[in-house]
């Protein structure tokens, strides 16, 4: 019934845009004559304040082109569920594009649909597309937004009176990693001495073990903290109840801490999904092969961005903030440049090396720099 | 009956005796039978009702949105299967706390039992791979089973021989087990080659759980069923059944007419354990393909809520299950077409569950469903 529905209003639709194009044409408006459809999927709520939220945001920026229409569904787990709400969104809204968000919906989920629905095209967020080995109408996507994790560092640094810095992480896996040492690399560039205590929870949404973790981060006597997990929220509010200051991550938090929040490494995700709209309206495709299966970008290309200084931000801070984010701007920052050695004492980065934000071996980053107090575990 | 000596034996079993036989009379009378489907799509339609007025409070049509549900859930053959592939995996699980609950054990260490299944399958389905894919079904069933009967057992044993509350115990030992998963997934197990989301070796796709044909349905829905429809005959058909029951009725009882209540309260931890384990094998083998911390979707607590409210039979879980499943099924389109938030479809959940829940206390209280007195 419902796809008899669908496809009666599919019909009706082209009509209806065949007519308007038409009349356009006509007009002499050259314009994108039918609507893309989108379907955005999130693990968590829309209103996380974090990972999800940054997402929705993107959604949100996207539905403002007139003709796209994007359906949305969020908490959906990364089992069975996401897969039913892919196929949902293809058989029951005419989704032609979709962007299941979460990192784990991958494989096997979108893997599994994308062979049965060729004629759709599944966009994912983490940067995992392997030519030949993955469908076709797969691509990904990701940013570099360590590099706004370095730009926080640096006015971090320069707020801290203790010169001790508290970042509470989810799990020692490379992304993570990359975001706590850009972020010490940073801070360590205007304050040689500076330490970053790092926790790792274990988990992307433990609440309460967040809580805990930056409560004794405070106790200890350090006053900015940071994080990433999914929501940051539990960390910045904590942070802001206990007078120290605070980061952000994913998405902006000045609203949950407007005294102590400085600024925060955010993504924009509406910057990616507006180019991938355009590329589809002009009928590009990632099976003809003329929308790229993988796009990345930091500062520069505008995937991620640093929130707007807080009140407790100086103008020295602001300053060096501003003139590392230049460097970003015009491709000469290289964060991983040698030497550099990791907490152990071993050489990671050798004297002379400048590694790239492109550069592949840092996808598989598995130590702390020196810096960092914290062991990545096994 | 409380002192449990020598001569009170015989006192005591004669009194149970008749319990035991009254026990089944009722219900082959139609007024019972009547009272088993009344009361609980009463509470249905109370449930219904309290979430409509959720609805149209939080702006959604409370019609547009009973009808969307129906649509959602069993509106149609496509979105039926929605329901079932949510069902599947919370019927097993919910058999892990149905069964321990008539030997009057509150178990509700599925997700665990299910993580270790997962766990075990896994180990079997990374190690065993040049195996024919019916036999290395087999061998992961096997393991799953294994692994999660032998976790549940343990409460059983902590419970048994140390007096250890098995609430208690087998809630803990889901921490245990997901933090064993997460250790050995980041650890021994891991696959170095996945780099942000840790996960073990993936089992070879020759050798994973298929659909049904012509479906998208898993294979694991008619494990589920299966093991549902044993179950239910181990329990209310077979001697071994009626022990555990008696053991649930009065354990002390159950001890002085001499039933091997150690070996009964063991073997049916086992098997409670054996059914989330297999739940976790399915996880593995038809939907993730290895194990990693997705294994732990909750799907153990949904079963515990289940095994209550299909009041620890068999085939009440079996119907509950589909019931849950629907409702699963249907938080997307509250979302996609009546714009509501996505703790919607939990919050029509609660209501429902503790509506059905609560309805359990009006069995006998209607006139109308009492049996007339025999002449």
């Amino acid at each position: 019934m419902h796809r008899l529905k669908t496809l009666r209003s599919k019909i009706m639709n082209k009509l209806y845009f065949t007519a308007l194009a038409a009349a356009l044409v006509g007009a002499g408006v050259a314009q994108a004559a039918d609507a893309v459809k989108m379907g955005f999927i999130y693990v968590g709520p829309k209103d996380d304040y974090g990972y999800n939220q940054a997402h929705a945001e993107g959604c949100a920026g996207v539905q403002k082109l007139a003709w796209v229409k994007a359906e949305e569904e969020a908490s959906v787990p990364e089992t069975t569920a996401v897969e039913e709400t892919m196929r949902n969104m293809i058989m029951q809204d005419g989704v032609t594009v979709l962007f299941p968000t979460s990192f784990g919906y991958f494989d096997p989920h979108i893997l599994k649909l994308a062979k049965q629905f060729p004629d759709v095209q599944f966009f994912h967020c983490g940067g995992l597309y392997v030519e030949g080995k993955h469908p076709k109408n797969v691509g990904s996507y990701f940013g570099y937004i360590d590099e706004a994790e370095y730009v926080c560092g640096i006015v971090a640094a320069e707020s801290s009176k203790s010169k001790r810095l508290g970042f509470i992480a989810a799990k020692p896996i490379p992304q993570v990693l990359r975001n706590i040492n850009s972020y010490t690399l940073g801070a360590r560039s205007v304050v040689p001495d500076v330490t970053v205590q790092v926790i790792f929870t274990g988990d992307w949404s433990l609440p309460v073990k967040e809580a805990e973790a930056a409560n004794s981060l405070i106790d200890q006597g350090i006053d900015v903290l940071t994080c990433h997990v999914d929501s940051p929220k539990v960390v910045i509010t904590t942070a802001e109840k206990r007078g120290v200051m605070c980061t952000g991550y994913h998405a902006n938090q000045s609203v949950l801490a407007p005294k102590g929040y400085l600024t925060g490494a955010e993504w924009n995700w509406t910057k990616v999904y507006s180019q991938y709209a355009q590329w589809i309206s002009e009928g590009k495709s990632l099976t003809a092969g003329t929308i790229p299966h993988l796009i990345r970008g930091g500062l520069k290309e505008g995937f991620c961005a640093v929130s707007p200084y807080g009140p407790m931000v100086s103008d020295k801070a602001k300053a060096d903030a501003e003139a590392a984010k230049a460097k970003f701007m015009d491709g000469t920052m290289v964060i991983y440049k040698g030497e550099i050695k990791d907490n152990q004492g071993n050489v990671v980065v050798p004297a002379g090396t400048g590694l790239k934000q492109q550069d592949i071996s840092l996808e598989s980053m598995s130590w702390l720099v020196e810096g960092v107090i914290g062991k990545t575990g096994g | 009956m409380n002192a449990a000596s020598n001569e009170a034996a015989p006192v005591a079993v004669a009194p149970l005796a008749t319990d035991l036989v009254s026990e089944r009379k009722p219900q082959r009378h139609w007024r019972g039978m009547a009272e088993a489907v009344v009361i609980p799509a009463g509470a249905l339609l109370v449930a219904m009702a309290v979430f409509g007025i959720f609805c149209a409070f939080a702006g959604a049509n409370p019609f547009g949105v009973y009808g969307s549900i129906r649509k959602a859930a069993f509106g149609s053959w496509y979105s039926f299967q929605n329901t079932l592939v949510h069902a599947a995996p919370v019927m097993l699980c919910a058999l892990c706390t149905a069964i321990p609950l008539r030997l009057g054990m509150v178990i509700i260490g599925n997700e665990g039992a299910l993580v270790m299944g997962g766990l075990g399958a896994t180990i079997a389905g990374t190690h065993w791979t040049s195996l024919p894919p019916t036999m290395a079904l087999i061998a992961m069933a096997v393991a799953g089973m294994v692994f999660g009967g032998l976790w549940i057992m343990a409460c059983g044993a902590m419970k048994l021989y140390r007096g250890v509350n098995e609430v208690i115990s087998s809630l803990l030992m889901n921490y245990i087990a997901i933090a064993v998963l997460n250790h050995l997934v980041n650890g021994p197990m891991r696959d170095p080659t996945s780099l942000n989301k840790p996960s073990s070796y993936p089992i070879p796709d020759a050798n994973a759980l298929g659909t049904i044909p012509g479906t998208f349905v898993h294979w694991g829905l008619v494990y589920g069923v299966v093991a549902c429809l044993l179950v239910w005959f181990l329990m209310e058909r077979t001697t071994y059944g009626f022990q555990v029951r008696i053991i649930g009725g009065n354990i002390r009882a159950a001890r002085i007419v001499g039933l091997p209540v150690g070996l009964i309260t063991l073997s049916a931890c086992l098997l409670a354990g054996a059914c989330a384990g297999l739940a976790g094998m399915v996880e593995v083998a038809a939907v993730q393909g290895r194990a990693n911390e997705s294994l732990a979707a909750g799907y153990g607590y949904a079963g515990i809520l289940v095994a209550f409210v299909g009041r620890a039979n068999a085939l009440g879980v079996l119907l509950v299950s589909i019931l849950l499943g629907g409702i699963l099924a249907s938080g997307g389109i509250l979302q996609r077409q009546h714009h509501l938030s996505d703790a919607t479809v939990l919050v029509f959940q609660g209501i429902v569950f503790v509506a059905i829940l609560y309805s359990d206390s009006l069995y006998g209280r209607f006139k109308i469903f009492q049996e007339r007195a025999q002449a």
